[in-house]
C-alpha cells in the first residue's frame, strides 16, 4: 500500500475512509450490528412463509404464492445489502452497475421462458398423463 | 505500470493510475462480482426450466407427494446459520485475529457440510422411492436446479477449507484477506440462490 495521498485527483472512485468506515481499504465493510439486523430480518422472512404454507394458514393458494415470493424477494433485498454489502458508489458504481444488468437478463429469461412456454403448452393436444406415458 | 513523470512544479511523482491503490485488490473483488453475475444467469436459466417444466409429472410423484418441509426448513437455517457465522469470521478478519477468524470459519464450514448431508439423505431418500431423474421433467429439473445449488455449496466447503489452511500456514496476510472476501461474496450469494429454491421449488411445490 502506497501512503502517497494527492487529493481531488479525478477518476479516484473512492476515499479511503469513505465507504470503509473504519477498517482500511481491505475491510469487510460489515460490522456486527449490520450482519445481525441482516440475520434477524432474514429469520423473519424465512419463518413467515414456512409458517404459511405448512400451516395451511390461508385457504387460496394464490394468495399464499403471491406473498411468499414477494418475501422471497425481499429476503434477496435484505442479503444483497446486509451480507453481500451491495451499494451504488462500490467500484465506482460499476458493481451496481454489473448487477442491474444481470437483473434484467434474469427477469427476461425467466418471465420470458414461463410466458412463452406456458401459451405453447396451452396450444398443445390435450393428452391424459398415462396416455402420455405410452408415447415414445 | 506508473507514469514517473511528475506535473511541472510537483515535488513528488504524481500517480494517476489510481485504480490498484485505491482498493488494492488488483480489482479481483469486483471480478469476482462479475464471476456471480454470470452465476446467477446459470441459477436464472435452471429456474426457468423448472419453472416450465415443474409441473410435468409425467403421471408420476408430484412435489406435495415427495417434500419433506421440515427437513428444507433445517436445511435453510443451517445455511441462513452459516451466513452470519461467515459474517463473524470476516469481522474477526478486520480485527487481525486469527485464531477466532479460523474458528468462525469451521463452524461455517461443519454447518455447510451438515446441509450437504440432509441433502444428499433427502436425493438418496427420493430415488429410493423411484423418484430418480428420470421419471420426469419434474425430477429431471428439480435434481438439476438443487443439484447443482448443492455442486457450488461442495465447491464452497473444499475452497473453504483450503483457505483455513492457507490462513493456518501464512497466517492473515492481504492475499488471503482477498480470497477470503471473495469467498464470503460466494457463500453469501449460494444462500441467495437458496432463497429462490427454498420459495419456487419446495414451497410451491408443495402447495401446487
Amino acid at each position: 500500500m502506497s501512503d502517497v495521498v494527492e487529493p481531488g485527483l479525478a477518476g479516484r472512485p473512492q476515499g479511503h475512509g469513505e465507504a470503509h468506515g473504519p477498517h482500511d481499504a481491505h475491510g469487510s465493510q460489515g460490522t456486527f450490528r449490520s450482519y445481525m439486523t441482516g440475520f434477524v430480518l432474514s429469520v423473519i422472512l424465512t419463518a413467515i412463509p414456512f409458517w404459511l404454507v405448512m400451516g395451511n394458514v390461508l385457504d387460496d393458494t394464490r394468495t399464499t404464492g403471491i406473498i411468499i415470493m414477494a418475501l422471497a424477494a425481499v429476503q434477496i433485498v435484505v442479503h444483497m445489502i446486509y451480507f453481500l454489502h451491495m451499494n451504488t458508489k462500490s467500484e465506482g458504481g460499476w458493481t451496481f452497475l454489473a448487477l442491474l444488468f444481470t437483473l434484467i437478463l434474469v427477469v427476461i429469461t425467466l418471465v420470458g421462458s414461463i410466458w412463452v412456454m406456458y401459451h405453447l403448452d396451452q396450444n398443445m393436444m390435450q393428452m391424459p398423463p398415462h396416455e402420455a406415458l405410452q408415447k415414445p | 505500470m506508473h507514469e514517473m513523470t511528475p506535473p511541472p512544479g510537483a515535488t513528488a511523482p504524481v500517480f494517476y493510475e489510481q485504480e490498484e491503490h485505491a482498493h488494492g485488490d488488483g480489482g479481483t473483488l469486483f471480478g469476482f462480482w462479475i464471476y456471480l453475475m454470470g452465476d446467477s444467469l446459470i441459477f436464472a436459466v435452471l429456474f426457468a426450466c423448472f419453472g416450465v417444466l415443474g409441473r410435468n409429472y409425467a403421471a408420476g410423484p408430484s412435489g406435495a407427494d415427495l417434500f419433506d418441509l421440515r427437513l428444507v426448513a433445517i436445511n435453510t437455517t443451517l445455511l441462513l446459520l452459516s451466513s452470519i457465522t461467515y459474517g463473524f469470521a470476516m469481522l474477526e478478519m478486520d480485527k487481525e485475529k486469527t485464531r477466532t477468524t479460523l474458528i468462525w470459519l469451521a463452524i461455517t464450514g461443519l454447518l455447510g457440510a451438515a446441509f450437504l448431508a440432509i441433502e444428499l439423505y433427502e436425493f438418496a431418500h427420493l430415488i429410493h422411492e423411484g423418484a430418480t431423474p428420470q421419471r420426469s421433467a419434474f425430477l429431471s429439473s428439480f435434481f438439476t436446479l438443487v443439484g447443482t445449488h448443492g455442486l457450488h455449496v461442495t465447491f464452497g466447503i473444499i475452497w473453504l477449507v483450503t483457505l483455513m489452511v492457507q490462513v493456518r500456514l501464512r497466517g492473515l496476510i492481504m492475499a488471503n484477506k482477498r480470497r477470503l472476501m471473495c469467498l464470503s461474496m460466494f457463500w453469501h450469494f449460494l444462500d441467495v440462490v437458496w432463497i429462490g429454491v427454498f420459495t419456487f421449488v419446495y414451497l410451491m411445490g408443495v402447495m401446487r
